[in-house]
This record gives C-alpha cells, sequence and structure tokens, in this order.
C-alpha cells in the first residue's frame, strides 16, 4: 500500500452510510467486499431500453464500477482476471440519476469523475459519492485486489468489456475521494488553483489566422 | 529466410512485453520528473503508478487493463527477405495479436465502430494497423509494437505559415490544458508533435514522434531540438499534474518530428503518450535469432533524408 500522508480509510463492499460520512475529497480508500461492475452498455439496456436487470444489484453491493477489465474464459467457464483500468465517467453522468433510484448505489467508482454540479444534483440527494482510480493506468495494482469473479451476467449479449461482473474484492484501491457526501470536488479544487495561472501563459501569444468553427468556448471551461 | 512461426513467436513476445513491461527511458523520465514534483496529489499518483509498473512484473499481469490498441511498425532491411513474403508477415502479426490477447489476458478493445461488434481478439477491419518503412544496407526485420491508449489527448489543425511558432505554443497549450484537466490525457505523457506534410502525413509523424522515439531524445536537427525542449518547458509550467491536480509533470518529454509541406499552410499535429506508454521492439536477424530491446530507432538518417538521391 502506497504511503501518502493522507488520510487512508478501507471501505467495505456494500458501503454503509457511517463510513460514508466520514470520508473527505482528498482521502485515500481501499475497498474490501463486493462491487459490480456496469457502464454504458449496461445503462442503455436497462436503463433506455426496459430490460429488468439480470440479478437484483442492491443484494450485492451498493458500489459500482466504471470498468471492464482484462479478462479471459477458460475452458472450464472460470475467468481469469489480468488487469482492471477504469472508463472516463463523465459520459455516463445523464443515466446516474435513474441508477441510484434503481439500484440503491452509494458509491461510483470511476476515472476521472463527473461536473460538480452532478454531483449537486445527482450525488448528493442519494447520498452517494464518487471515487477516482489513480494514474490512471493502475490496472496491476487494482488486478491484484480481484479475489474472485463470483458471476458474470449479460457476458453474451454485451461482450467482455460491457458486461457486469461481479467481483469479490480485497485491499482494492487505491482511489482518491473525488466528491464526498456534501458534493465537494478534487478536481474542481485543483482546477480552480490551476485557472489563476492560464491567462498568463497565453500572454503575447498571437491568435491564429484561420479560427476554429465554434471556436468559443472559455480557457476556464471544461471540455467534458 | 527469416520463418512466418520465427515472426510470430517474437510478435507475441513483444506483444506481452509491451503490455507488462514499462520502458525503461519512460520510468526513469517519471523518476527524474517526480524529483522536482511539489503538489502533493501529483506526487501520490506518481508514486502509485511506480508502485503499478512494479506490480505488473511480478504478477505478469498487464500495467493497464485498457489495451489501447495494439499495432505494429516494421523495418525492412532491404536485403531480408521472408518466407511467404509480406502476406505470411501480416499474417504472422495478426496471428500473434489475438493469441496474446487470449494468453495475457489482454481486454479486447477493438470493435466495430458502428456496430460496435466485439471479435474478442483485438483483431479486426484494418487491425491491428501495420505500418512499414525501410533500411538499407540490412538483412535484419525490425518490428515494434505500440499500446498506445487514449480516447483523448490528440489533436489537428491547420495553421499557416504567419502563425509561426506563436501558433504552435498556443495549440499545445490549448491541447495540454483541455485534455490534461482530470488527467484525461493520463498525463505526464510523451508529447509527439508532427509539424508540415499532407494532412494525413501530419497526424502519423505526429504520433511516431510520440511513440517511437524514446525519452531524452533529441531530434538532430539542432534548431528543432531547441524548440522540443521549449515545449517540454512550457508544458510542464502550466501548473497541473497527474489526473490534472496542482504540480508540474504534464510532459515527461516531447518530440517534434517535420515533413516538408504545402507552401501555403502549416498543419499540426499533437499526440500524448500516456502513463502507459508502451512499446516493445524485437530485431529478426537473417538466421532466424531474435533481439529485443524497447528503442524502436524508427527514426534513422535515411528515414529522415530530403534529399532527392
Ligand atoms: S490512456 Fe493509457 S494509462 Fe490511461 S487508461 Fe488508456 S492506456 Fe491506460
Amino acid at each position: 500500500m502506497t504511503n501518502t500522508g493522507f488520510n487512508t480509510v478501507e471501505l467495505g463492499g456494500p458501503a454503509e452510510s457511517a463510513e460514508l460520512e466520514k470520508l473527505n475529497i482528498g482521502d485515500v480508500i481501499y475497498i474490501n467486499g463486493m462491487i459490480y461492475t456496469g457502464r454504458e452498455g449496461v445503462y442503455r439496456k436497462i436503463l433506455d431500453e426496459d430490460n429488468s436487470p439480470p440479478v437484483d444489484l442492491s443484494t450485492i453491493s451498493n458500489i459500482n464500477f466504471h470498468c471492464s477489465p482484462a479478462a479471459s474464459i477458460e475452458s472450464d467457464g472460470s475467468f481469469t482476471v489480468g488487469a482492471v483500468t477504469a472508463t472516463a465517467s463523465f459520459r455516463f453522468s445523464k443515466w446516474m440519476e435513474r441508477w441510484f433510484s434503481l439500484t440503491n448505489c452509494k458509491v461510483v467508482v470511476g476515472k476521472g469523475g463527473m461536473p460538480q454540479s452532478d454531483y449537486q444534483q445527482y450525488f448528493v440527494p442519494n447520498g452517494a459519492v464518487y471515487l477516482t482510480t489513480v494514474g490512471y493506468g493502475t490496472g496491476a495494482l487494482l488486478g491484484r485486489g480481484i479475489k474472485k469473479v463470483q458471476q458474470v451476467y449479460w457476458l453474451k449479449e454485451l461482450g467482455i468489456a460491457q458486461a457486469i461482473w461481479v467481483m469479490e474484492v480485497e485491499k482494492f484501491g487505491p482511489f482518491l475521494v473525488e466528491s464526498d457526501l456534501r458534493g465537494n470536488s478534487l478536481f474542481e479544487q485543483s482546477k480552480r488553483e490551476i485557472d489563476q495561472n492560464i491567462e498568463g501563459l497565453y500572454a503575447g501569444l498571437k491568435q491564429p489566422a484561420l479560427r476554429r468553427y465554434g471556436e468559443t468556448t472559455h480557457r476556464t471551461d471544461e471540455v467534458i | 529466410m527469416i520463418t512466418e512461426t520465427v515472426i510470430q513467436e517474437a510478435a507475441g513476445e513483444i506483444t506481452r512485453r509491451a503490455a507488462i513491461r514499462i520502458p525503461e527511458d519512460y520510468r526513469s523520465g517519471i523518476r527524474d520528473i517526480r524529483s522536482s514534483e511539489q503538489g502533493q496529489l501529483s506526487c501520490f499518483v506518481l508514486d502509485t503508478m511506480m508502485d503499478n509498473w512494479d506490480a505488473a512484473v511480478a504478477d505478469q499481469r498487464p500495467m493497464c487493463a485498457d489495451t489501447g490498441l495494439p499495432r505494429y511498425y516494421v523495418k525492412f532491411g532491404n536485403e531480408a527477405s521472408i518466407q511467404g513474403g509480406f502476406v505470411a508477415l501480416e499474417r504472422a502479426l495478426r496471428r500473434a495479436t489475438a493469441d496474446a490477447t487470449a494468453k495475457i489476458p489482454l481486454r479486447p478493445n477493438r470493435v466495430h465502430p458502428l456496430t460496435r461488434e466485439d471479435h474478442n481478439n483485438n483483431v479486426g477491419a484494418r487491425a491491428p494497423e501495420i505500418e512499414y518503412s525501410v533500411e538499407p544496407d540490412a538483412d535484419w526485420l525490425d518490428i515494434t509494437t505500440v499500446h498506445k491508449g487514449g480516447l483523448f489527448g490528440t489533436d489537428y489543425r491547420m495553421l499557416f505559415p504567419g502563425d509561426g511558432w506563436d501558433g504552435i505554443k498556443k495549440m499545445f497549450l490549448d491541447t495540454m490544458i483541455q485534455f490534461g484537466r482530470r488527467g484525461l490525457a493520463c498525463q505526464p505523457a510523451i508529447v509527439g508533435v508532427g509539424i508540415g506534410g499532407s494532412k494525413d502525413t501530419c497526424m502519423v509523424l505526429g504520433k511516431q514522434a510520440a511513440c517511437l522515439r524514446v525519452v531524452g531524445d533529441r531530434h538532430p536537427d539542432s534548431e528543432i531540438a531547441e524548440l522540443e525542449d521549449e515545449l517540454k518547458e512550457l508544458g510542464n509550467q502550466i501548473g497541473m499534474g497527474p489526473m490534472g491536480f496542482v504540480g508540474s509533470s504534464m510532459v515527461v518529454d516531447c518530440h517534434i518530428e517535420v515533413a516538408h509541406t504545402h507552401t501555403g499552410g502549416m498543419p499540426v499535429s499533437i499526440h500524448s503518450f500516456c502513463l502507459s506508454s508502451r512499446r516493445a521492439v524485437v530485431r529478426i536477424f537473417a538466421d532466424g535469432s531474435s533481439e529485443y530491446r524497447t528503442d524502436p530507432n524508427w527514426f534513422t538518417p535515411y528515414h529522415r533524408r530530403e534529399e532527392v538521391e
């Protein structure tokens, strides 16, 4: 485990709300227990196409990981998981509100977070936090934390990358608390500090002769 | 005569090495950049990445589950000959990719762009890509594999001669900042800049500059080498580190490649080779023996030549 000087917390899967209340942005998290993966394929199938989930996810865990593992299926039907890396979560924010109410999910783990307004609008009212993976290529470290693939749902329908992987994990991490129960955002905090320097970097550089169509964003706007 | 079996075996081996072992030049670049990093969170991310590389080697598992798009760069010695010719070579590379995907395992990343159909083996239409170059007075075959990830961190723009160095610097800042936030580009990256050529060569060159030159390498043209240093420094002055946290570790190194271009234009492309800068190389000799390394040595003086000949 990396020694950080940051507050390091071990979180159960499913996570108790008392545990979540104590989290602050920037805390380093390791998870022990059960988690499941789910990303656009699952959200689309359940929330947009109205299929019922293959299992009541709330009975498994309340931790939804935005990821797909590097895994292969052995001839005896078991799974070998090599590495695990999250995928960028901002693309999924439009599904989060309905996902929370359907599954009672309280912890979203992914890459890079979402705009802070999404936390305030969807996460805070549902008592949910967002944890981000680190780096982001910590696939080998996260792969180590996977003790067992308990079940894979919709493998045939959605493929390895998009299926629902239910996994038992131990010392699974590190993750950073990107948004806590109050909707604070670690990325937003960094951004505010970095933005103060940005206009200065461009001082004296002239605008290219040919503008880009629609070139209207401000330098402190994000592209997500 | 180099055989298909030897090629397939060697290609499988470089695929495994690339996926698991971070090249030493990149690792020592990260060590250097870490030593001057002041941002607490940025330091934490860099330390975690180095732990991750150790775990990957110790456990023999991929460093990142995002396989990226595995591909090959083949450099032919002009006197090299392959049993079965180019068709055998390409077949060996496609088979090696599919085998390695199942054996390592790698996440099958390649899907049909419209139907999203996944062959579960990282092989498909024009996948893996195979690019060629040649080298005179040699009878070996160099095969480099690169697994470049990153849906983010790349941009192309048609600039004009009057935009000059300012225009390139501005575009560089734009790309670093917009994709650096939240670490979308998984920086610190080896940043490749392609300048000139036609639009497609500009993109290809910039990508090759990022993926096929090692950290610390400088362009033989001293003026271009200075520009590489300048852009590297500029990127690290943004105030941003890994994951977009406050810091100074944005660019591990910057490589620029140029191609003669339209007299009226100055196309520029920028590419970021991420924290999982995966590349591995094998040289296969005429007697069938092989030698593994991590420096593709793709941009030889012959490859960069300007004269008519
Ligand atoms: S950009 Fe690189 S480090 Fe980031 S997830 Fe993709 S392959 Fe991994």
